[in-house]
């Protein structure tokens, strides 16, 4: 007796929590069986191997034809084949598109096209998560990037308009579609202490700063040619940031910076000595960050230079992290009292957001 | 030309890329009515066109406005080529012809097609302007109503039950016409579909004049079915039950959640006290009746209707001094009719009588070509002479109707059965006469009612009993005589008095037979049948024994045929029935006593069984109270039987206890093995695994002893094919397998709904088909529905109460029955009579014998075997269980208005969200009340697929298929203006697929009640809180009182 057919259709779509986390995660029917096996679910219900691997195919079937839908968030909304109550829809959505942090780490900021895809084997091989899951992970990064590339206006509402995620897990996507369309390099070995946290937090405060729709600068007038757009940096701003220059080429300016900052930190750093002794070198490694910005090479090293430029010195001198912040505050600040200097508001834009970022980034 | 339909087609959304080079599509929408049509402009470029067409208007007559549906066809336009059709939404007009129900259809429907399934959706807008008409010989009946609702829907008071309608329209499959060589299979499929449509529409107005016709203006009850003959043709056929029903106007008037009709139920119950009590106060009346002797050959020799004032209120009222005219009016009202049938299953409280027993009759046909669809005589002659065989049954069991009625086929090849059965009741008159009659009616003495127990009084002669059977007093009211099992298709009477819960009860049989031709295929079919009826009541009376209940409702017995075995599956909802006596258990006996080790053997198993039974009495909380009184036992002496069946030895155990002279305790039934076959159904016995703790189940409405409903409901459909290996084609095998895959089926369900728990599952209808040598396949409907665990955990607790309850009522039969006596006489029942004559005056009985002799061939248990297998030749035997008695107490309705109301103080859970429509088989909805009812819901679909494997096998595409007739019923109930489908029922589901062409196909028939209804939160508390009171005493005595 061989069961050539077994279905089960409820006029509300039953959605099993526990099976649609193993489909997910891209297990086999077999293997999803074999798990809730473990999982002690025959003893808690008294039902049969038989019985379960039943209602596995069942659920696998229906999350499969959930899958198409699930493509295209708003549509599982308004489609009549599978009656789902409004919370269940929410958390299909939100678990479909939720993602692995080892995943998400190996290729942010990578390109999502089909050569990444083939890394995919590797990935699944290196953080042991299934070849499948990896996929869908992929799928829905690259899904979500081709939708809102082009699109204007704030690049998590966008998000969440066309894909009905959680603030929080819009958030997360933005910054994954902002690091694969600006390229970050995130993946050398000396930036491997990094999370994805600490990408979203710089990949948030630079979209809101950095990009031509961050602080009002939003054209009005829709029709513009101006790409308003919260996925590419602002470019004339980048053009900007070489006159900053001047604070480390101007011999003088540099030095009155440098008398400033120390003058209004001593005694309050644990490591004042280390950074008197380094104030050039550091101030020279953010101003040249910022001056070579205007190459799309030196943009997506930015996380590479901070690290090395300002993270590493820093961390081998062993600074408190309270004294970083207190140096930023100052080093940013001084500026203002600098009478030759011109782009007072420039250098805020570039240095409020690499405050936040370095502060984020100063870690073990 | 009565009537203008007016149609606009506003958008479309999600539409199917029909354009590769833009990914986009050219849409233009086709309306079509009867053979006019019109298009829309050509939306260009969208997937979601807006058309916003201007109002398409068709002149029609209504009589098309019945037949046809509307058809709207969407296509992509193309230049160059033909235009390419996306699909079709049908739209049924005849929700609209009637002015209580929707007044416009407007939503958004699912794009159909028969290869494709559905593709995007249009959202359409229709409405009809009807035109007086006047001609009284009009060939349409708009106006008429159609329910599915086998009870009185809810909303409407029946003013006249008249009775039996049926039509039957055959024509031509398309599948099997000339021109499907050459035509595509969707041409092939679409032609089918609307050809289905059309005859259903057709039947549904031919049914509506039959309806009109005897004045009545609705049909409940209505079973609409379609019998695929293949090369001989497409059969639809229908039956219903003609009403005339008032609508309620204040919907305060009725019970909201309850199940049967609600006005009155709730009446009853509010005259009289909630107490248990009660019941005994009714019982008296009936009981003592002297008048009733007269009545009493009455009832015997004529189809007769007996009024025992069961239920209450309405019914109670006729008064003993019309007694006479009542029953002449009964008479010459039901003789009137060709066929006292109703298809209903519940009934106004006081309509029900008595119950007899199932009857049943079968019949095997050979299928011919139709050769004139015109005139579908042949098919009416079948249906015909089986209905008669029904009717002589009914009678044999001394009963003048036939209630719970329905009709069934099975086809294979040229081999079909023809099926009908129903149950043997005796009705009040009140119903099915004209409003004359009410004057007299009304004065009717409240004293009059029954108590729950009414329906269980055997309505024919002791003396002269169609079968066999162990009568004895009725163990509620003590007065008249109950047999000692009551097998029934009927739902459990409201007001019934049930002990514990129930439990859903299955016989499964297989048996092989030889292929053959035509007519010696026939002669073996009818050879088997007497058998396998024979063998499936043995299995469902042994289920119910080792269940310790004493009656089955909602018995029904499918017998299906292939090319190599026949298949009988039966389902019931076994119960304790307080007015039956206690069943017996079941006894084992060897046949070789001598060996040792085999007494050792015989007597393990007999520990089991008692084990089991003592098992399943705890598990379903029944605990009767020791009943210490006089019975009488049966007048008819027993033949031992010596079979390996069971059989009755009613006898003993009430009779015993009364008499207590003859034998200690005894067990009624003894099981005889002396071959396999016995070894094999003791085993099948003690397979059932009973369902999972904080799961019930049953195939009626409702659970007896479950009353606190909470509004979680899910309906689902659950399909399953096995093949069999043909080595293992023995009939134990056989059985085997069926029995393992029903039970692995019901296993899956509950592991499935395990979140629900506590739920049961009610309205479990399994359908088995053979669509292939080695196939079978079982489809399953049902609805699990929440209950209060809170409430489920005091069942345990009405042990104790129960028997304090049972105290009582004994204590006030005790003082009521000096009251009854003096009442008697006075207000005495026509004829409730049968048993009491037989208790009082058993002389008196000169019931002419002879009509009798006929119906004895079918008895019961084993006697039955041998006459059955004489007498029984090709067709029709009546299925004769012990005789039936449906209890009309307040009970019923309260499972489900308890539930609600013991919500109110339970949060109310999350309401619908917007666009939700629940789908239930279930007449009513729980916690909530039906304020509208919107038209019949009856869909026909095909799918057809050339790719199989890409759609992920059967089990995806019959998935996908299933999932999306859902969601085109709920479409259309949406733009109804619906929020639910109450009765729904998936009539059809025939599944046929070529694995290795990578094809498959599937028929889906789906009917069922489009409906309005409203939480029961958002009611007045005032309407919500009487019938709880009123409810609640009968089913769950500890509640109230404590």
């Amino acid at each position: 007796m061989t069961s050539e057919l077994d279905i089960f259709v409820g006029n509300t779509t039953l959605i099993d929590e526990d099976v649609y986390r193993l489909w997910l995660d891209g297990y086999s029917v077999s293997d999803a069986v074999a798990l809730r096996v473990r999982s002690g679910i025959l003893e808690q219900t008294g039902a049969t191997a038989a019985v379960l691997q039943s209602d596995t195919m069942d659920h696998y079937r229906t999350f499969h034809m959930l899958e198409r839908l699930l493509h295209a968030p708003p549509k599982l909304l308004h489609q009549l084949i599978f009656q789902i109550p409004p919370s269940r829809q929410a958390l299909l959505i939100e678990r479909y598109y939720a993602f692995d942090e080892a995943f998400v780490r190996e290729v942010l900021g990578k390109k999502l096209s089909k050569g990444t895809k083939k890394d995919l084997d590797d990935i699944s091989t290196k953080t042991g998560i299934t070849l499948k899951s990896c996929r869908r992970q992929f799928d829905n990064f690259k899904r979500v990037f081709k939708v809102v590339e082009e699109m204007r206006g704030s690049l998590v509402d966008n998000i969440q308009q066309h894909f009905l995620l959680s603030d929080r897990l819009a958030r997360d996507y933005a910054a994954i579609v902002f690091f694969a369309n600006n390229r970050f390099e995130t993946g050398k070995k000396k930036l491997q202490y990094l999370s994805f946290g600490d990408f979203a937090f710089c990949a948030e405060l630079m979209i809101q700063n950095w990009t031509l729709g961050a602080i009002g600068e939003a054209p009005t007038d829709p029709d513009s040619q101006v790409d308003d757009m919260d996925v590419d940096l602002d470019k004339e701003f980048l053009q900007d940031l070489k006159e900053l220059k001047v604070l480390v080429a101007d011999k003088d300016l540099l030095d009155l910076h440098k008398s400033l900052v120390c003058t209004a930190l001593r005694g309050k750093l644990s490591v004042f000595s280390e950074m008197e002794a380094n104030f050039k070198n550091l101030s020279r490694g953010l101003v040249n960050v910022a001056a070579k910005l205007t190459h799309n090479k030196d943009v997506r090293d930015l996380f590479v230079d901070l690290v090395e430029k300002f993270v590493e010195p820093c961390r081998s001198d062993h600074w408190p992290l309270n004294d970083v912040r207190l140096f930023l505050n100052q080093y940013s600040a001084s500026v203002h009292s600098l009478d030759g200097f011109r782009h007072p508001t420039l250098w805020d834009r570039y240095m409020g957001t690499l405050r936040g970022c370095l502060l984020r980034l100063y870690h073990d | 030309m009565p009537g203008k339909l007016k149609v606009k087609i506003v958008a479309g959304r999600h539409l199917p890329v029909m354009d590769r080079a833009s990914d986009l599509t050219d849409a233009f929408v086709e309306v079509k009515f009867g053979n006019t049509t019109f298009k829309t402009d050509v939306y260009l470029k969208s997937l979601n066109p807006q058309w916003n067409s201007e109002w398409f208007k068709f002149e029609v007559d209504d009589e098309d406005l019945q037949d046809e549906p509307l058809q709207i066809t969407v296509l992509d336009h193309d230049t160059y080529s033909a235009n390419d059709a996306i699909g079709k939404v049908y739209i049924d007009i005849d929700p609209l012809l009637y002015s209580e129900a929707a007044t416009v259809i407007s939503g958004w429907f699912p794009i159909y097609d028969t290869i494709h399934g559905i593709r995007g959706e249009i959202n359409v807008v229709v409405k009809v302007d009807l035109f007086n008409d006047l001609n009284r010989f009009r060939q349409s009946s708009c106006g008429v109503k159609f329910f599915c609702t086998t009870s009185i829907p809810k909303c409407y008071r029946a003013v006249i039950i008249h009775g039996f309608v049926e039509e039957l329209v055959v024509n031509e499959d398309p599948e099997y016409q000339w021109i499907d060589r050459i035509r595509t299979p969707r041409a092939s499929n679409e032609a089918r579909q609307r050809l289905i449509s059309l005859m259903s529409g057709e039947l549904q107005r031919k049914i509506g004049l039959k309806v009109l016709e005897m004045r009545g203006n609705a049909v409940v009850g209505y079973l609409q079915c379609f019998d695929l003959e293949g090369e001989s043709g497409l059969v639809v056929r229908a039956i219903g039950t003609a009403c005339t029903l008032d609508k309620l106007s204040s919907p305060a008037a009725f019970l909201p959640a309850c199940n049967s009709p609600s006005k009155e139920m709730k009446e009853s119950p509010l005259v009289h006290p909630p107490s248990h009590g009660c019941r005994s106060t009714h019982n008296s009346p009936i009981h003592t009746a002297t008048g009733s002797r007269l009545t009493q050959n009455f009832s015997v020799s004529v189809p007769t209707l007996i009024y025992t004032g069961m239920g209450s209120g309405s019914a109670g009222k006729e008064g003993g001094p019309f007694k006479a005219l009542l029953r002449q009016q009964t008479q010459s009202a039901l003789e009137q009719r060709e066929f006292p049938f109703f298809t209903l299953t519940a009934f106004p409280p006081g309509f029900l009588v008595h119950v007899g027993g199932v009857v049943s009759a079968r019949s095997v046909k050979l299928l011919d070509r139709i050769h004139n669809p015109d005139e579908p005589e042949t098919r009416d002659a079948w249906w015909a002479e089986i209905r008669q065989e029904i009717k002589s049954h009914a009678k044999a069991l001394g009963c003048h109707a036939v209630v719970g009625y329905s009709e069934s086929t099975s086809i294979c090849e040229e081999v079909c059965i023809l099926s009908a059965s129903g149950t043997a009741a005796v009705l009040n008159p009140r119903f099915l006469q004209d409003g004359t009659m009410e004057g007299c009616l009304e004065q009717r003495l409240e004293e009059n009612l029954p108590a729950g127990c009414g329906f269980c009084h055997i309505p024919y002669d002791e003396l002269n009993m169609p079968f066999p059977a162990h009568l004895t007093y009725c163990c509620n009211c003590r007065k008249q005589k109950v047999p000692d099992v009551l097998f029934t298709t009927i739902d459990l009477p409201t007001d019934a008095i049930v002990i514990g819960k129930g439990c859903l009860i299955q016989a499964r049989l297989c048996r092989l037979k030889k292929k053959a031709q035509a007519e010696a295929n026939a002669t073996a079919i009818s050879n088997l049948l007497p058998f396998m009826e024979y063998e499936v009541h043995t299995q469902l009376m042994n289920k119910l024994k080792l269940k310790g209940m004493n009656a089955l409702f909602g018995l029904r017995i499918q017998i299906t045929v292939g090319e190599n075995m026949l298949m009988g599956l039966a389902s019931a909802t076994g119960v304790y029935l307080a007015a039956l006596p206690t069943p017996g258990g079941i006894q084992i006996a060897g046949k070789t006593p001598n060996d040792g080790s085999y007494e050792q053997h015989i007597s393990h198993m007999q520990k089991k069984i008692n084990d089991t039974i003592a098992k399943n009495k705890e598990l379903y909380e029944i605990n009767p109270p020791e009943i210490a009184e006089e019975i009488i036992g049966s007048p008819i002496p027993e033949p031992r039987q010596r079979s390996r069946l069971l059989r009755s030895q009613s006898e003993s155990s009430d009779e015993v206890m009364e008499l207590d002279l003859s034998h200690g305790k005894k067990d009624a039934f003894v099981l005889e093995i002396d071959d396999t076959d016995a070894m094999e159904d003791v085993h099948s016995l003690l397979t059932d695994v009973p369902p999972p703790s904080g799961f019930y189940s049953c195939n009626t409405e409702i659970m007896p002893g479950i009353n606190n409903w909470t509004s979680e409901i899910q309906m689902f459909t659950s399909v399953r094919v096995i093949r069999l290996s043909s080595l293992n084609l023995t009939n134990q095998a056989l059985n085997k397998n069926f029995n393992d895959l029903c039970e692995n089926l019901l296993k899956s369900l509950y592991f499935k709904l395990r979140s629900m728990i506590p739920c049961c599952l009610c309205h479990v209808n399994f359908t088995v088909s053979l669509p292939e040598d080695e196939l079978i396949q079982v489809t399953v409907t049902a609805v699990a529905i929440t209950f209060d665990k809170n409430q489920a955990l005091q069942t345990t607790k009405p042990h104790v109460e129960k028997s304090l309850q049972r105290a009582s009522t004994d204590n006030e039969e005790l003082l009521q029955f000096p009251l009854e006596l003096c009442s008697d006489s006075l207000p005495s029942h026509p004829f409730p009579p049968a048993k009491e004559h037989l208790e009082s005056a058993s002389s008196n009985s000169g019931i002419p014998a002879a009509q009798r002799a006929t119906s004895v061939d079918y008895s019961s248990f084993a006697d039955r075997c041998s006459s059955w297998i004489e007498l029984i030749k090709l067709k029709a035997q009546t299925i004769r269980r012990g005789s039936i008695k449906t209890t009309v107490t307040v009970e019923k309705a309260s499972p489900m208005g308890e539930g609600n109301f013991r919500n109110r103080s339970a949060p109310p859970c999350a309401n619908s969200t917007v666009g939700v429509v629940k789908m239930t088989p279930l007449s009513f909805i729980p916690g909530a009340k039906i304020t509208k009812y919107l038209g019949i819901i009856n869909m026909f679909f095909i799918r057809e697929t050339t790719s199989l494997r890409e759609e992920g096998g059967v089990s995806g595409f019959l998935h996908a298929f299933i999932a999306e007739v859902f969601a085109m019923v709920r479409a259309h109930v949406a733009a109804l203006g619906g929020n639910a489908v109450v009765s729904y029922i998936m009539k059809q589901c025939v599944f046929m697929e070529n694995p290795n062409k990578n094809q498959a196909q599937c028929l889906i028939n789906v009917s069922g009640d489009a409906v309005i209804f409203v939480r029961e939160s958002e009611l007045e508390v005032v309407s919500a809180q009487q019938p709880t009171a009123n409810c609640q005493p009968l089913c769950t005595g500890g509640e109230v009182t404590t």
